[in-house]
C-alpha cells in the first residue's frame, strides 16, 4: 500500500533560528491508521504537524530540506490553501479555531470560502452536525457552548470538508476529563465511519489511549525516538526517559516490579487498563502496596479562609450560579477546587477576590469578615494568579513587572528594589532580573506572574489552571515551585484546576462543584475512586482505581494515596541528586508556540 | 459594565428585512435627519420612528439602558449650545424675539429655543432607529449582506469578525481589569493624571498583547479552512432581498427625496416660524 | 507573511482592532476638565495603525467609532466618525517607518509617530469634525470648534502617552531581544 504521508530525510529550520527544530525525519504513514505524536515542548512535535498541514513554510517561514509528500503532492507547493481541502487541522485553541457567529456558520465556513452554493451549503452542515452531534445547537453562538462543544464544532468544520487527513492539535489541552474522554471517543467513532486516517499531537498520552492507537511516534529534539505499537512502547522506559508520562497503571505495576526480573510484557496487553492482563504482577502490586508508608497529612492549623452559605446570582431573577457554599482552609494547606467548565469555580475565585459581592452569606479571612474590603485591600492578603502569564503582565522588563504591585502602592523605591530581588530569588528568576519578560520561556513567564503576586506577600495564593497547555517536565517544574512555597513559607494554595494529575499528586484535599453546589469535600483520592462524584463533576477515576480493583484491593483509595506518596519521595531524591549536580541549565528557550 | 444593544430573535417583519435593507434605510434615515432643519418633517420622523420601534416588539428593558446614554449626550449638547451661542437661533432665523434676561447681556430667545427644540427632535429621530437597527439585525446575516452592496468580501468579514469577538473582547478585559486591580492597579482611584494613563497602560498593554496572540490565531485558522483562496465567496447566513425588502427601499427613498425636497424647496434647510 | 497589501492577517487584525475599540469605548479618564475624558481606545486606534498600515487604521477607526457609539450611546454622530477614520489613514501611512513589528521603535521613531499623530489628530478635529459639524449638522461654529480643539488635545495627550507606551512595549516583546547573559 502507498503510504498516505512520508518524510524522507526531512529537515527544517525556522528563519529566526539558529538550529534546525527537526533533523532527518523518516516516516511513512498509511491510510486508515490512527497515530499518536507524543513529545515534550519544545521537541518538534507541532512542527512535524504544521509541515503536513503546510503552514511550514507557507505561514511560517524556514530552510526546508529533504522531501515530504501528502497525498501524494508536495504541500510546501500546494500551499495552505491546497492542503486544506486534504487535510483538515483541529486546533488547540478551541475559541480561536472558532470563526463563525453561530455553530453553522463555523461549520460552513470552509464551504463558503469554497463558493459552495447555499443550498448544497445547509445539506452538507446539516449532515456534519449530525456527525458530530450539534444538530440542536446550531443556531448557539461560541459563547453558549462549553469548550467540549467547541471542540465537536471545530471538528465538524475540518470534516464538512471530504478530508483524507485529520490533524489533531493536543485536542485534550483545555478540556476537563471526562469531555477529554468523549473527544476521544468521538475521534473513534467518525474514524469507524468515514476512510480517514488520524494524527494526535498529544502529551496525555493515558487520555489519548482510552481508544486504540496504532501507533505512538515519539519524537524529542527534532527526532524520531520511537515509533512503535502502543503495547510495545507501553513496556519499555523511552516515554519516561523523555519526560512525557505514562498511563498511571503503568507506572504503578513499573514501581511495583522494579528490582525483580519481571518486565511488562507487550502480549498482556498493557494499551487500556480494562483489557489489559494484570494477573502476572498482582502479587507484586500487593506485595509493593503495602510497603509504602502513607504520611499524615492531616493539617490542624487555625483556620485561614471560611466561606459560609455562599450564595451567587448575575442578578437577583437570574439563577443562582452558587448555592449555599460552606468550607473551611486552614493556613498552610495546599487544595484543588475542580470540576467541569462552568461548574461555578471561577465564580468562586471572584467573589473571594471581591469581583462580584455575593447574594448571600459570608467569606471570613482570619475569622473576620472581608466585606467591607476593596478588591485592592483584599488583594494585600489574597492573591490570585491567572491562567496565562500573557493576561497579566503588563510591563516589559521583569524587575517593572514583579514591582509593580509595591510602586502602584507608593512603597519607597528602595524598598521595591529590596522586596523584588529576595521575591526572584525565591522564584529562580534573580539571574534574569534585568532581562525584557519576552526573553523567557513561558514557564518562567509563569513565574514571573507569580512573582509579582508574591512579592506582596498574600497570605493566600489562588491560581487558575496553574499548569493549562505544560508538558511533564515544565508541569513538574511549576508544581514543585508551588509545593515549595507552600512548606517553606507556609503559604496557603488554592488551586483551580480540571487537571487531575495535579490534584492527586500535589494537593491533599478537593473541593468538588456541580452546577454550582459544593457536591464534595475530601482528599483527592477518595474523590477520584468515588464514580458518582466523579460523573458528577465531569471527572475521571484514576487508572489506578481500575489496577486497584483488578488486583482485588479493597480500597482502591489507599492503593492511589500510597502511589502518590512513593512518587513524592521518588521526586524528592531526583532532584537531591539534580541540585548535588550542576544546577540546571536555565535561560533562553526558543519554544516556538 | 454598561448594557450595549444587541440583537434579540423575534418574529417580526422588521426582523425579516435583510440587515442590508435595514443599513441602507439607516443610512437614508441618518441623512435626512442631519440635513433637514424643517421641524415638520423631524415632526413626522419622530412619528414613523416610534410607530416602527412598536412594531418591532422592542421591549422598553432592552434599550432603557442606552436611552438614558442618549439623553444625557443630548443634555449636554443642548446645554453647550446654549452656553457658547446664545444667539445662534436669531442667526438662523434673522429675528430676535426676547422672551426674558437670564442675566446682563444674556437674552433668552424664541429663536434659540425653537431651534435647540429642532437639536433635541433630531437626536430622537435617529435614537429609536438605531435601536431598531441593533435589536432587530441578526449581526450574521447584516455581515453577510454587505457583501451584496459592494462592499469586498474581506472587508466585510472584518465586521463580521468585530461582531464575533466583541463578546469576546469584553470578557477578556473584565478579567484582566480585575486580576490587576487586586494587584493593586486601578484605572479610577485618586491619582496624578499621568499616574492615571501609565496604570490604564497596565491595564490595557495585556489586554491588546493577548488579542495580538489571538489575531495570528485566528488567521491561522481561517487560512487553514480555505479563507481567501477564491475571489468570492458564498455566505451561509446570507439571505434575498423579498418583495418586502424592496417595498421598504423604495419608500426609504421616495421619503427620503420628499422630506429634502420640502425641506430645501425655499432655499433654506431651516423652517422658520418667525417670519412674516 | 506576504506583502499582500489586505490579506487574512489584515482581515482579522481589522475585526479584532475594532472590537477592542468598540469595548473601551466607555473607559474614559477623567481630567479634571469637566467634560473632557481621555479616552485610551484612541491609543487602540494609533497603536492598530501605526502596526498594521493605513487601512486597518482607516477601517478601525471609522467602524470602531460608528459601531461603539451605537451600541453604547444610541447615537452615531456622522461628523465625527469621519475624522477617525482621517485619524487611523493618517498614522497608518507611516506604518513601515515606525518598523514596530521589526522591534525598530526607538526614539526616532517616537517622534515621528508622535509628529505624525499630532498633525493627524489636529486635521481630523480641528478641521475635518467642525467643517461637517457646521455643513450637515449646522451647528454653530464657535461651539464646535471648541469642542474640535477640546477633542485635539485629549486626543494627543492620550496617544502621545499611553499610545507611545502600548507601541513601545509591543516593540520590545514582538521584536528580537539583544544577547542576554545570566547575573549573580
Amino acid at each position: 500500500m502507498e503510504p498516505i504521508i512520508e518524510f524522507k530525510n526531512f529537515s527544517f529550520k525556522y528563519r529566526a533560528q539558529q538550529e534546525p527544530t527537526l533533523y532527518d525525519i523518516n516516516l511513512k504513514i498509511y491510510p486508515g491508521e490512527k497515530i499518536l505524536i507524543a513529545g515534550p515542548s519544545g521537541s518538534g512535535k507541532s512542527t512535524l504537524a504544521h509541515c503536513i498541514n503546510a503552514l511550514i513554510p507557507c505561514s511560517f517561514r524556514g530552510d526546508v530540506k529533504g522531501t515530504l509528500r501528502v497525498c501524494g503532492q508536495e504541500p510546501a507547493k500546494a500551499g495552505v490553501f491546497g492542503m486544506s481541502k486534504k487535510v483538515g487541522t483541529v486546533l488547540q485553541d478551541t475559541d480561536g479555531q472558532f470563526i463563525g457567529m453561530t455553530v453553522a456558520e463555523d461549520l460552513a465556513f470552509a464551504l463558503e470560502n469554497d463558493a459552495v452554493p447555499q443550498n448544497e451549503m445547509y445539506e452538507r452542515v446539516n449532515k456534519v452536525a449530525e456527525l458530530v452531534s450539534m444538530s440542536s445547537f446550531l443556531t448557539h453562538a461560541p459563547g453558549e457552548l462549553s469548550g467540549g462543544q467547541k471542540q465537536r464544532v471545530s471538528l465538524g468544520g475540518v470534516l464538512v470538508d471530504d478530508v483524507d487527513i485529520l490533524l489533531f492539535d493536543e485536542p485534550l489541552a483545555n478540556l476537563d476529563p471526562a469531555t477529554g474522554k468523549r473527544t476521544i471517543a468521538l475521534i473513534d467513532e467518525i474514524l469507524k465511519k468515514e476512510k480517514l486516517m488520524v494524527l494526535i499531537v498529544e502529551h496525555r498520552l493515558e487520555d489519548v489511549l482510552y481508544k486504540d492507537v496504532d501507533r505512538i511516534i515519539v519524537v524529542n529534539e527534532g527526532r524520531i525516538i520511537a515509533d512503535e505499537r502502543p503495547d510495545d512502547l507501553l513496556c519499555k522506559d523511552v516515554l519516561e526517559q523523555q519526560g512525557i508520562r505514562e498511563p498511571l497503571y503503568i507506572t504503578a505495576i513499573k514501581h511495583a516490579i522494579r528490582g525483580s526480573d519481571k518486565k511488562l510484557q507487550p502480549k498482556d496487553a498493557p494499551q487500556h487498563i480494562e483489557s489489559m492482563r494484570v494477573e502476572p504482577y498482582r502479587e507484586d502490586v500487593l506485595r509493593w502496596f503495602t510497603q509504602v508508608e502513607l504520611p499524615n497529612r492531616r493539617n490542624e492549623n487555625q483556620p485561614i479562609l471560611e466561606v459560609k452559605n455562599l450564595s451567587f446570582a448575575y442578578s437577583p431573577d437570574a439563577p443562582r450560579v452558587l448555592s449555599d457554599i460552606n468550607f473551611t482552609i486552614r493556613r498552610g494547606e495546599m487544595l484543588s477546587i475542580v470540576g467541569k467548565n462552568g461548574a461555578g469555580k471561577s465564580t468562586l475565585s471572584s467573589l473571594i477576590c471581591g469581583f462580584y459581592r455575593p447574594a448571600k452569606g459570608q467569606i471570613l479571612l482570619n475569622g473576620k469578615d472581608i466585606s467591607p474590603l476593596s478588591v485592592k485591600e483584599r488583594g494585600e492578603q489574597i492573591g490570585l494568579v491567572m491562567q496565562s502569564p500573557n493576561q497579566m503582565i503588563s510591563k516589559p522588563m521583569i524587575m517593572e513587572e514583579v514591582g509593580l504591585g509595591l510602586a502602584v502602592r507608593g512603597v519607597p523605591a528602595k524598598e521595591i528594589e529590596e522586596r523584588v530581588h529576595e521575591t526572584l530569588k525565591i522564584c529562580g528568576l534573580y539571574p534574569f532580573r534585568n532581562w525584557p519578560v519576552n526573553a523567557l520561556s513561558f514557564g518562567q513567564k509563569k513565574r514571573v506572574s507569580i512573582a509579582s503576586i508574591l512579592v506582596m506577600n498574600p497570605q493566600v495564593l489562588i491560581l487558575d489552571e496553574p499548569t493549562a497547555g505544560q508538558d511533564y517536565r515544565h508541569y513538574t517544574e511549576i508544581m514543585e515551585f508551588l509545593k515549595k512555597l507552600n512548606e517553606e513559607m507556609g503559604l496557603t494554595i488554592i488551586m483551580i484546576t480540571h487537571d487531575m494529575h495535579l490534584m492527586l499528586e500535589y494537593t491533599d484535599r478537593a473541593i468538588v462543584l456541580a452546577d454550582g453546589h459544593l457536591i464534595t469535600d475530601d482528599t483527592p483520592a477518595k474523590v477520584l475512586t468515588n464514580e458518582e462524584a466523579a460523573d458528577r463533576a465531569y471527572l475521571k477515576k484514576t487508572s489506578l482505581y481500575d489496577l486497584a480493583i483488578k488486583c482485588g484491593i479493597e480500597k482502591p483509595d489507599e492503593l492511589v494515596d500510597r502511589f502518590i506518596a512513593y512518587e513524592r519521595t521518588l521526586r524528592r531524591a531526583k532532584q537531591q541528586e539534580d541540585t548535588a549536580g550542576t544546577g540546571k541549565a536555565g535561560g533562553r528557550k526558543g519554544e516556538n508556540r | 459594565m454598561t448594557k450595549l444593544l444587541s440583537y434579540q430573535e423575534k418574529d417580526t417583519w422588521i426582523h425579516r428585512l435583510c440587515g442590508v435593507t435595514k443599513l441602507l434605510f439607516f443610512l437614508l434615515w441618518c441623512i435626512t435627519s442631519a440635513l433637514t432643519y424643517d421641524t415638520r418633517i423631524l415632526a413626522a420622523m419622530i412619528a414613523i420612528s416610534l410607530a416602527l420601534f412598536a412594531m418591532s416588539k422592542t421591549e422598553w428593558k432592552q434599550v432603557a439602558g442606552v436611552f438614558k446614554m442618549v439623553l444625557i449626550f443630548m443634555v449636554l449638547n443642548v446645554v453647550a449650545i446654549f452656553l457658547l451661542s446664545p444667539y445662534q437661533g436669531c442667526e438662523i432665523y434673522g429675528s430676535h424675539t426676547v422672551l426674558f434676561q437670564w442675566f446682563a447681556g444674556h437674552d433668552v430667545t424664541a429663536e434659540e429655543l425653537f431651534y435647540l427644540l429642532n437639536v433635541v427632535m433630531k437626536y430622537f429621530t435617529i435614537a429609536p432607529s438605531i435601536f431598531i437597527f441593533m435589536v432587530t439585525t441578526d449581526p450574521s446575516e447584516f455581515a453577510a449582506s454587505l457583501s451584496r452592496v459592494g462592499v469586498p468580501y474581506m472587508a466585510s468579514y472584518s465586521v463580521a469578525i468585530a461582531l464575533r469577538y466583541i463578546p469576546d473582547v469584553q470578557g477578556d478585559f473584565r478579567r484582566i481589569r480585575n486580576a490587576q486591580e487586586a494587584r493593586g492597579i486601578e484605572m479610577s482611584g485618586k491619582a496624578k493624571l499621568k499616574d492615571r494613563i501609565t496604570r490604564t497602560a497596565s491595564i490595557i498593554f495585556p489586554l491588546l498583547f493577548s488579542s495580538m496572540e489571538h489575531i495570528s490565531v485566528v488567521s491561522n485558522a481561517m487560512e487553514l479552512r480555505g479563507f481567501g483562496k477564491k475571489k468570492t465567496r458564498t455566505w451561509y447566513a446570507q439571505r434575498k432581498l423579498q418583495a418586502g425588502d424592496y417595498i421598504v427601499l423604495a419608500l426609504s427613498v421616495v421619503f427620503t427625496v420628499i422630506a429634502l425636497v420640502i425641506t430645501f424647496h425655499d432655499g433654506s434647510r431651516f423652517y422658520n416660524p418667525f417670519a412674516g | 507573511m506576504d506583502k499582500k497589501k489586505f490579506g487574512i492577517q489584515e482581515v482579522v487584525a481589522t475585526g479584532i482592532g475594532t472590537a477592542l475599540f468598540v469595548v473601551l469605548t466607555t473607559v474614559q479618564i477623567p481630567t479634571g476638565i469637566p467634560n473632557t475624558a481621555l479616552q485610551p481606545r484612541m491609543a487602540v486606534l494609533a497603536f492598530f495603525a501605526a502596526v498594521f498600515g493605513p487601512i486597518v487604521g482607516g477601517i478601525v477607526g471609522l467602524l470602531g467609532h460608528a459601531l461603539g457609539d451605537a451600541l453604547f450611546y444610541g447615537s452615531v454622530w456622522w461628523s465625527w466618525v469621519f475624522p477617525e477614520g482621517v485619524v487611523g489613514i493618517a498614522i497608518g501611512a507611516l506604518a513601515v517607518k515606525y518598523a514596530v513589528r521589526e522591534g525598530g521603535f526607538g526614539k526616532k521613531q517616537i517622534i515621528l509617530f508622535n509628529v505624525v499623530q499630532v498633525i493627524a489628530n489636529a486635521v481630523a478635529w480641528i478641521v475635518v469634525a467642525p467643517v461637517l459639524d457646521i455643513l450637515v449638522y449646522a451647528e454653530p461654529a464657535n461651539k464646535v470648534f471648541l469642542q474640535g480643539v477640546a477633542a485635539w488635545g485629549g486626543n494627543i495627550v492620550i496617544i502621545g502617552i499611553l499610545g507611545t507606551l502600548l507601541l513601545a512595549a509591543y516593540a520590545k516583546v514582538a521584536g528580537k531581544s539583544s544577547s542576554l547573559t545570566k547575573e549573580n
